[in-house]
């Protein structure tokens, strides 16, 4: 008899698909490829805000998908982002390559301080928690004098093209390969995560705390981990934006729609999964983008109602996303039984 | 030699004790088996252990440390698992991942951790089972998961609540073998169990509780003989 225990032991550790491998590396070839093309400014811009929203949905997906806590605050680590490296540049010219990491370091450092207190909240507190701190970061910056209050920071603008000062007036192309960098550097660090030992303990938190204490899981640290680790990927994200519209104002880094999209987006594409938020993005955004050029200005809040609609359905017929569309069997190289 | 002493315990609820003034010790590599009528306190008593619940007073000492007051995390780490009434499987993840998080405790490197936890899930027979979701798995056979997690983290006491409540007759004996294999193993265990007939063949010591407190300490043959025992436990189970 062949022993069952032997065969177990020789399967590959993860059941990953080769054509799904396959698959990711053709999409990044393709968008790497993709200005090569010529293809206009908007579709820069879209490929972008998808990129970026990617990342930021990404980055609350760590903190809600992995570990199980629902942050209503998030945009305050855009913000904290942005503000780092557009006020160091404003006040010391440092370069906004530098500034993003004190941005992510910040983030991390709020992320801490609000953690230790609010993470030994249970569930729904803890939301109502972040909702209130993300407001509040928004009112405080209002009022702040020194990163110019109300009126926000106006980054000074390079005469030409900068590569050190990460400006670009002349076209959107470097714009979209540093994003698109970020975003590959983001997703490839959360799916090693998600396959480190620290990605199992989290699950463990989300799944039951009380059976990841019985198996010596510190649940409040790791849930701090979690945090930090999610807003650290939530901050360059804003820096960068910042230095693409190259103005930045309390009402648009601290707004409370930053924190609900990236919800949305992760909700909507597969919570918990790491592709959730790049599906979800990918779909979101252009409807955001496309109402923006048709119904004018913010998009008369049409793209709201269609988010809202579309997400009604999904918690209704696909509560795991639209990544459980996808079959997992191609997801997953068959599994022996 | 004594792997855990409790020296008067007690915790109230409201105005309910639920553990009045509980003291027992367990030997090492022996199994203690916990019997009592339902709502007098054993699972009180393992929340207790294990950190879950602060007792109101009392000493609790494993291995001659003073473990009284710890966190539930640092208790395990300590070298307590435990099984729960309740079933708290991590439902949306495989059988070899469940078992994984509690070898991690011990082994940093993946591939080793998989490995562990594929041998202790083969100790409990599941291993055809190792890719299904918990959710997906029957309560016999998540009761089979919480042991194989629980002894995953490499403990030197274990403690069992109900392995075999709530499933059926002919899940029982495989459950049970387990429990004996387990012992062979040297880990000292202590088992809440409501069918006596089991306890009775498993357990080197029995505690028996009543309405939070100890009526009894001893060999099986002694609590078989045990007046207290008879009257409020052993009675009553006969005649129903």
């Amino acid at each position: 008899m062949i022993n069952k225990l032997q065969i177990a032991r020789s399967e590959p550790l993860w059941n990953t698909n080769n054509r799904v491998i396959f698959l990711i590396f053709s999409l990044t070839v393709v968008l790497f490829v993709l200005p090569v093309f010529g293809i206009n400014s908007f579709y820069l811009h879209l490929m972008i805000m998808i990129f970026m929203h990617a990342v930021m949905a990404q980055s609350w997906n760590v903190i809600a998908g992995f570990s199980g806590q629902i942050s209503l605050g998030h945009g305050a680590f855009f913000g904290i982002g942005a503000y780092t490296s557009s006020f160091f540049f404003v006040q010391f010219g440092i370069s906004p390559w530098l500034s993003i990491f004190l941005g992510m370091f910040f983030s991390g450092l709020v992320a801490v301080l609000i953690g230790i207190p609010m993470l030994r909240l249970s569930g729904h507190y803890f939301a109502i928690a972040t909702l209130l701190i993300g407001i509040s970061f928004q009112v405080v910056f209002q009022r702040w004098e020194l990163v110019g209050a109300a009126s926000g920071l106006w980054v000074p603008l390079t005469p030409e093209d900068s590569w050190i000062s990460l400006q670009f007036h002349s076209s959107k192309v470097p714009y979209y390969y540093i994003f698109l960098i970020f975003f590959i550097i983001s997703f490839f660090f959360v799916w090693l995560l998600s396959r480190s030992k620290i990605g199992f303990k989290l699950r463990a938190v989300r799944d039951d705390p009380q059976a990841a204490l019985s198996l010596c899981i510190n649940v409040s640290n790791y849930k701090i981990i979690a945090y930090v680790i999610s807003a650290m990927i939530m901050a360059p994200m804003g820096s960068l934006f910042a230095q693409y519209i190259l103005i930045i104002d309390p009402d648009r880094m601290f707004n409370l729609e930053i924190s609900i999209i990236v919800l949305l987006i992760t909700v909507l594409g597969g919570i918990g999964n790491i592709w959730g938020p790049l599906i979800g993005a990918a779909i979101l955004i252009p409807i955001s983008e496309y109402s923006r050029i048709y119904l004018g200005g913010t998009g008369g809040a049409v793209d709201l109602i269609i988010y809202g609609l579309i997400l009604m359905l999904i918690c209704i017929f696909r509560p795991e996303g639209l990544i459980s569309f996808v079959p997992k069997n191609i997801l997953e190289r068959k599994k022996q039984r | 030699m004594k792997i855990l002493s409790v020296e008067k315990l007690s915790r109230s609820f409201g105005g309910i004790k639920a553990n009045d003034d509980i003291s027992f010790e367990a030997d090492e590599g022996k199994i203690l088996g916990v019997i009592g009528p339902n709502g007098a306190g054993k699972s009180t008593l393992f929340d207790l252990i294990t950190g879950y619940t602060k007792a109101d007073s009392g000493k609790i000492k494993f291995d001659k440390k003073n473990i009284f007051g710890l966190r539930p995390d640092t208790i395990s780490n300590l070298g307590i698992g435990r099984t729960f009434q309740k079933l708290k499987p991590f439902a949306d993840q495989t059988l070899l991942e469940n078992v994984m998080i509690g070898s991690f405790v011990k082994e940093n490197n993946i591939r080793k951790a998989r490995d562990k936890a594929l041998e202790i899930i083969d100790f409990v027979d599941l291993i055809e089972k190792r890719h299904h979701f918990a959710k997906e798995l029957s309560t016999g056979q998540r009761k089979r998961l919480e042991m194989a997690r629980a002894m995953a983290i490499e403990p030197r006491l274990l403690l069992m609540d109900e392995v075999t409540g709530g499933v059926d007759q002919k899940t029982i004996p495989g459950l049970v073998d387990i429990i004996k294999k387990l012992k062979t193993s040297g880990v000292t265990i202590i088992t809440i169990e409501h069918n006596i007939n089991i306890i009775m063949e498993i357990s080197d010591n029995i505690l028996a509780l009543d309405q939070g407190k100890k009526i009894a300490y001893g060999t099986p043959t002694e609590i078989q003989n045990n007046k207290e025992v008879i009257d409020s436990y052993l009675g009553t189970y006969d005649n129903a």
